[in-house]
Order: structure tokens, then C-alpha cells, then sequence
């Protein structure tokens, strides 16, 4: 019995999570800026590896090696291997500016590399899910192959898409916690600093409830749009 | 470009094509004349090479042999403008291939504004006045699975018009069509004919090619065995497969 209360006391001190309250909600707005600042680049970075990795023709060939090598090495590589190369390999360079930057843009970097090439193969099967018969369509008419793709392509894989990419963006929101180890201020190392000086775990709790309240709305809306996808297809059915 | 500007020549010149898809041969030595204004329709079993002969006509197929001339220019060469090309080439699909994340009039629009560079505002009347035409003017903000298949053809139809090509392939375009809306399409395709749009419509209407066409052509295995005046083809058909196949189309039809 006196073991459990202390496990209760340990982790589930209403006192101490109280009072560990200001100091990781601080740190989680590290973990919010980099969120969104990374899903951002991530959009538009995947999109453009994704048209690359599609460009037809010969000579396109060595563009598409490099989109397919760029894709294979950051998905195979562990996030926090590649959060050490670029937080402590490129101040390590002297490489200038981008030898300069703050730990937190380190962290938004790290994230992006990574996210990008998940975000890539997402839009890759979004692109060639859409019928060949738009491609014909579009090009028929004159559209130039970069239009077709821009105005009637990428509309529509971009639609079919979204769930998926909000998937690896609940991915990509919880591991802005891991680049706390090149020394990002975030929720996880604010936490820890607490449980530290308290000798117990209820910030952890508030970290981990942090990370919870964001990511259940993204997934909640996943849902929604599946299932209203679902409908609409049926729909179309009859 | 223009290899000749003689009045007398075809718009559209096929000469000797062959053309296989991996060992398949799908046209064997296709040669065929469109002169402008003219419509010339293509008749055949499916898999007959009808479609393959269109999409090549607009590149959307390669020609492994043989020479396709349209409006002066030779198409089968290397270093050709397929963007300059298609801009006066229409080709409508059986499957209408509208783009389903654009309105009617997006649609319509699309291609004008962005291959041609037309202002927003003339391009919008433009397809408004098109629309209007077809009387679909009050669909022109409906998505296209708010339209009837018929309505949705008629609309693919006008969206290669509002290019204003100066040949239109239809592919056939009223076979996905449940019965009742066919009627809808055709008399627009009349109308254009009526209006001198030079046309290559591959279909399985027998009686509209009849009334339409200048020439009948009867593809058979990626040959074209008989060509002539549609009182020839359908009256007195010299091929005994060409007889073959109009009998059983009739026969089809009578049990439809």
C-alpha cells in the first residue's frame, strides 16, 4: 500500500504538476513554433521532391536520382542521428551564418530534413493515384506539362492526400520533443529540469498532456475528413 | 513550318502509319485524307485501332512508322511544338475526362487562360457565351458530378472549343452515354459539322455517321480495309468483313 502511494505521490502530485505548469507550457511554445514553422517548409519542400522525383524524360534522370537518394537517406536515418549531424555538425563547420544559428532553428531544420522525405512518398502516391486520363486530358487541350501538373495534377492529389499528411504531422509535432538533445529550451528538457529539481515526475505528466491536447483535434479531424470522403464516395456510387 | 499552302491539300494527311503497343501491331499502314470542313468518321470493332489512330493525330500517341501531316505541319517529326500542335487539335474522350476539382466554367476556362494567355474576364464571357450555347449557361458553377453524363460531354465538348482548334477528335464520345442523353450530344456535333469544323469522330452510331459523315472509314485489325461515301460503306459494302460487321451492329441495335 505504501509502495503504491508513493508511486501515486511520484507521478501524479496534483501540487507539483500545478507548479510545474508555467515552466513546461514555456518550453512547449518552443515546441509550437517549431511545429508549425517546420509543416510549413514541409509542404512545400515534399511537394517539390515529389514533382522532381516524377519529371519525365531522360534527361530529368540525374534530378530524379537525387530526390529518390534524398527521400531513402533521411527516411532510413534515425531522427536523432540527423538532429546531431545538423545541431552539432554544422556549428562544428564554420560555415558562417549557417554555422551561427540558434538551437531551436537547428530543431526546425532537423525536422523538416526528416518530415520532408515522409512527406515526399505522401505526395508521391497522392500524384500517381489520379487517373492518366487527367494527365491526357490537360495536355490535350495544350496545357503545358508544368501546368497540367500545377492546375489540374497537384489540386487533386494534394485532396487525396490530407489525411495521410496530417498522420506524419502528428509524427513530426511529437518529435519536436527529441531535439531537446541538441539542446532545444523545449517542453521535454523543461520537464526534465523540473522533475530534477523536485525529485519527482508530474511535470513529465504536464509535457506529456501538452503534447496530447494538440495532437488529438489533428487526429479527430482526420477522422472527419476520411470519413467524409467515405461518404462522398458512396455517394457517387449510387 | 508550312511544308505547302496549296488550298487543294488535306488538313489532314496520314500517311503510311504503323504503330504497336510492345508486339501488338494496333495500325498496320494507315493512310487516310480529312480535307477541311470535311467530317470523316471511323467505324470498327473495338480494339480495332480507331482511338490509337485519334491519339496519334494530337501525339498523344507516338507513330513508330509512316508520316502524319495536320495543317501543313509534319507532326511525326522530333523536334515539334506538341503545346502549338495540340492548341488546334480538340480531342473529346469517351469518359468526358472533365477535371472533377474545377467548376463548369473552370473547366471551360482553364485552357484558354493558361495556354493562351487570355485575360480573365474575356475568357469568362467566352465560356459563358459557349456555355449558353449548349444551354448549360445556369451549370457553369456546378462541379461536374452535379451534371448528367450527356451534360458533362457537352461541356468536354466545349471545353476543347473554347481553344478554337481547327480539327476536333471525338473519341467516342457517346458510348458511356445511357441512351436517352445521347440525342443531346449528337445535335451538338451536328451543329458543328453544319458550322464547317473539320471532324475524325471514331463511333459505334451507325446512323449517326450515315447522316453526318462525308467519309466512312471501316477499321478491321489496325486496317483500314474500306473507306467511301456513307452510301457506299452502308448500302454496298465491298469487304465481306465490313458486311459482317454492319450486320451484326444492326442486330445489336434492333435487340437494344
Amino acid at each position: 500500500m505504501h509502495a503504491l502511494h508513493q508511486v501515486l505521490h511520484a507521478f501524479f502530485n496534483l501540487h507539483s504538476f500545478t507548479l510545474a505548469m508555467p515552466d513546461v507550457w514555456a518550453g512547449f511554445r518552443v515546441n509550437l513554433r517549431m511545429m508549425v514553422i517546420a509543416e510549413v517548409l514541409v509542404l512545400v519542400f515534399a511537394l517539390s521532391v515529389a514533382v522532381v522525383r516524377g519529371l519525365p524524360g531522360r534527361g530529368a534522370k540525374p534530378l530524379r536520382a537525387l530526390a529518390i537518394l534524398y527521400t531513402d537517406f533521411f527516411r532510413g536515418t534515425p531522427i536523432i542521428i540527423v538532429a546531431f549531424f545538423v545541431g552539432f555538425g554544422l556549428p562544428g563547420l564554420q560555415l558562417g551564418y549557417i554555422s551561427r544559428l540558434s538551437a531551436t532553428t537547428y530543431g526546425i531544420i532537423t525536422l523538416t530534413l526528416v518530415y520532408t522525405a515522409y512527406v515526399t512518398e505522401v505526395y508521391r502516391a497522392g500524384i500517381e493515384s489520379v487517373h492518366a486520363s487527367q494527365r491526357a486530358a490537360g495536355r490535350s487541350l495544350g496545357l503545358s506539362y508544368g501546368q497540367t501538373m500545377w492546375h489540374v495534377i497537384i489540386p487533386q492529389a494534394v485532396r487525396r492526400v490530407i489525411p495521410p499528411l496530417l498522420n506524419d504531422f502528428v509524427g513530426l509535432q511529437k518529435d519536436t520533443a527529441i531535439v531537446y538533445v541538441i539542446g532545444v529550451t523545449e517542453a521535454a528538457s523543461q520537464a526534465q529540469q523540473f522533475s530534477t529539481q523536485n525529485g519527482d515526475f508530474p511535470s513529465y505528466l504536464v509535457a506529456a498532456v501538452f503534447f496530447i491536447l494538440i495532437t488529438i483535434p489533428l487526429a479527430r479531424f482526420t477522422d472527419h475528413l476520411v470519413a467524409q470522403r467515405e461518404r462522398r464516395e458512396q455517394a457517387q456510387a449510387f | 513550318m508550312r511544308i505547302n499552302g496549296n488550298a487543294n491539300a488535306s488538313f489532314v494527311q496520314v500517311k503510311g502509319v504503323s504503330k504497336w503497343f510492345g508486339s501488338l501491331q494496333v495500325l498496320n499502314q494507315v493512310s487516310l485524307d480529312v480535307p477541311e470542313h470535311n467530317v470523316v468518321c471511323l467505324i470498327g470493332a473495338s480494339g480495332s485501332g480507331k482511338s490509337t489512330l485519334l491519339r496519334c493525330l494530337n501525339k498523344l500517341e507516338r507513330v513508330e512508322e509512316g508520316e502524319i501531316v495536320v495543317d501543313g505541319v509534319r507532326i511525326t517529326q522530333d523536334k515539334l511544338d506538341v503545346n502549338a500542335l495540340r492548341k488546334k487539335i480538340g480531342i473529346v474522350f469517351q469518359a468526358y475526362n472533365l477535371f472533377p476539382h474545377m467548376t463548369v466554367l473552370q473547366n471551360v476556362m482553364l485552357a484558354p487562360r493558361k495556354a493562351r494567355s487570355v485575360p480573365r474576364g474575356e475568357a469568362e464571357w467566352a465560356a459563358r457565351t459557349l456555355l449558353s450555347r449548349i444551354g448549360l449557361e445556369e451549370k457553369a458553377d456546378e462541379y461536374p458530378d452535379r451534371l448528367s453524363g450527356g451534360q458533362q460531354q457537352r461541356v468536354a465538348i466545349v471545353r476543347a472549343l473554347a481553344m478554337e482548334p481547327k480539327l476536333m477528335l471525338l473519341d467516342e464520345i457517346t458510348s458511356a452515354l445511357d441512351p436517352q442523353l445521347v440525342s443531346d450530344v449528337l445535335s451538338l456535333v451536328r451543329e458543328l459539322a453544319d458550322s464547317g469544323m473539320t471532324m475524325i469522330i471514331a463511333t459505334h452510331e451507325m446512323g449517326f455517321a450515315r447522316e453526318v459523315a462525308d467519309k466512312v472509314c471501316f477499321l478491321d485489325n489496325g486496317v483500314i480495309l474500306e473507306e467511301g461515301t456513307p452510301e457506299q460503306i452502308f448500302r454496298n459494302p465491298r469487304e465481306p468483313r465490313t458486311r459482317e460487321f454492319l450486320a451484326r451492329v444492326l442486330e445489336a441495335e434492333k435487340m437494344a
